[in-house]
């Protein structure tokens, strides 16, 4: 696959002209947003937590493929999961989009099996500028979550 | 179409290459690349000619004075001025709009007093007026586009009275490459104390221009968007304007006295150069003015008029291909900016590097224009004298490509 097909990945087109968990929420939550200045992606998500768990998510934004993307896919994956797990993904997903190969925690036998469709996005490690790009929604996430856990 | 092909081989950078394949550059509206003859002004300046201009008792400084009153001489009458001094080096056409903004616009604007802007301003011909309107009281009105991508002028007799103190106008849109209606807009602010400030950095580099002609009291251009270097541009004015205009910076240079508690200020243009200059930018500046006076500023229109009619028919081949920008070549200039089907601009941009075609992509420093559209990004491709149609069939063949990886082909 050329490094082109790489990074569009069918699953990414399709969160991207699909995206997940989009709106807002209605009940108590906290909200976060995110932006790219220097390429004017947006990001915003609402979480809504009970005890230490994410019990829903809705996402908003505007931007590139693999900013609304990672969004999408984050916001699947993070439904149902408490903080630390949480925690753990984000760090796992950062480690995944660094250019050093050796700090990636993805298993190349079991695709899926550590980040499940998210890990359709390595292939923006190939390309260094858009990994802000697909950062966009986790930095949003650290931040929802930090306010979280200050409500908890 | 006029074949400027030779001239290639005066820009090295072109002869890099991308994955195997030869760079097509098409973003000469952000900056452009540099002839060889640019690039071995400020080299053998840096060799033979450097020290720091201006009250040097030595042979050698007064070399390199020389070496950038030349420089200013060179830019000057690039442009038409009656006399060299009416030009102003400055950082760039940023630098040049905000000295205008601060050293005209904060004394002379008041309360009640209106900024006529026109809403496809690039942000360095809006937000200096923002920061001055809000210090003065003064309120900032915008003229819209037409259908056509045009300055609207339908609205100009509604808005144009005697509380428009200033008039700032882009010659030509970076994002659309629609001209900015200078004519009309010096022709209506005739008599009626309005001054007009043009923002000339598309336009000087694409166009010939003659500020005696224009009529404008301002000019504000960027020598890299026009062979140069970067770190250096040029603020012309008329001279009683250039006289009324108070510094923006103080410093060296810009004196002729300092007292303990205050200054006489220089003569135009060095009251408005303190500190030490650009001066191997300004030489290569010099430079670069040269090499368009010898191709002809007439012979680099009429090309990029001519690739930019090609550009806009093979992108016409290309389906789901928006072209947000005039159609007829002769209202515009060079940068041509489109949407591709559901394709994000970055996506657009990424897609073609691979292919080794350079674009903009993003909001091109023009955000109230992009809301204007209702887009939130579009990718740019930008011409100048170096391009040929053999780029924009690069450009065309990758934009396919964009379509098949996005399945939409």
């Amino acid at each position: 696959m050329s490094p082109l097909d790489e990074l569009y990945r069918e699953v990414i087109l399709d969160h991207y002209r699909n995206p997940r968990h989009r709106g807002s929420l209605n009940g108590p939550h906290v909200h976060a947003e995110g932006l790219n200045p220097s390429c004017g992606d947006e990001f915003a998500l609402d979480l809504s937590v009970e005890g230490d768990t994410i019990t829903d998510v809705a996402i908003q934004g505007q931007g590139c493929s693999i900013s609304q993307a990672s969004g999408s896919m984050m916001a699947d994956a993070i439904v149902g999961r408490n903080f630390d797990e949480v925690e753990d993904m984000i760090r796992k997903f950062r480690l995944m989009m660094t250019i050093d190969e050796g700090d990636n925690p993805v298993d190349p036998e079991r695709p899926g099996a550590v980040l499940g469709d998210l890990e359709a996005l390595q292939g923006v490690r190939k390309f260094p500028v858009r990994i802000k790009c697909a950062d966009l929604a986790w930095t949003t996430l650290t931040d929802a979550l930090a306010k979280a856990r200050a409500n908890a | 179409m006029i074949d400027l092909s030779a001239l290639r081989a005066d820009f090295p950078i072109l002869q890099r290459t991308f994955d195997g394949r030869d760079l097509v550059y098409l973003d000469s509206a952000a900056t452009t690349q540099k002839p060889v003859q640019v690039i071995e002004a400020v080299d053998a300046y840096y060799r033979e000619k450097n020290a720091n201009v201006h009250r040097g008792a030595y042979r050698l400084s007064a070399e390199a004075t020389d070496a950038f009153e030349q420089a200013r001489t060179k830019v000057a009458s690039f442009i038409g001025s009656p006399r060299s001094d009416q030009l102003v080096f400055t950082r760039g056409a940023t630098t040049a709009l905000n000295f205008v903004a601060y050293g005209w616009g904060l004394h002379r604007l008041g309360e009640g007093d209106r900024i006529l802007l026109t809403i496809m301003e690039h942000h360095s011909n809006i937000v200096p007026w923002q920061i001055v309107a809000k210090l003065t009281g003064a309120e900032l009105v915008y003229l819209g586009l037409d259908d056509d991508y045009q300055v609207d002028l339908t609205e100009l007799d509604r808005v144009f009275d005697e509380r428009v103190k200033i008039v700032a106008v882009s010659g030509m849109s970076n994002v659309t490459g629609a001209r900015g209606p200078v004519d009309e807009l010096v022709a209506a602010a005739d008599g009626t104390g309005a001054i007009v400030v043009v923002d000339g950095a598309q336009l000087v580099p694409h166009d010939r221009v003659d500020v005696a002609a224009m009529g404008a009291d301002f000019l504000a251009f960027s020598a890299h968007k026009m062979l140069g270097p970067t770190g250096i541009g040029a603020l012309w004015g008329k001279e009683e304007r250039l006289e009324e205009m108070e510094p923006t910076e103080g410093g060296g240079e810009m004196i002729s006295d300092v007292g303990l508690t205050e200054s006489r200020w220089a003569p135009v243009p060095h009251k408005f150069e303190a500190g030490t200059p650009p001066i191997a930018q300004a030489v290569g500046f010099g430079a670069a003015v040269d090499y368009l006076d010898k191709v002809g500023m007439d012979t680099v229109r009429d090309h990029e008029r001519a690739l930019t009619a090609y550009a806009l028919e093979r992108l016409a081949e290309v389906p789901d291909l928006r072209v947000y920008g005039p159609r007829d070549v002769d209202r515009r200039g060079g940068a041509v900016s489109f949407e591709l089907g559901d394709i994000h601009a970055h996506d657009v941009a990424t897609i073609l590097d691979e292919h080794g075609v350079a674009v903009r992509a993003g909001h091109h420093c023009a955000k109230p224009l992009m809301r204007h559209l209702h887009v939130p990004a579009t990718a740019r491709a930008s011409f100048y004298l170096y391009n040929t149609p053999a780029d924009v069939d690069r450009l065309t063949e990758a934009l396919l490509d964009a379509r098949r990886v996005f399945g939409l082909a």
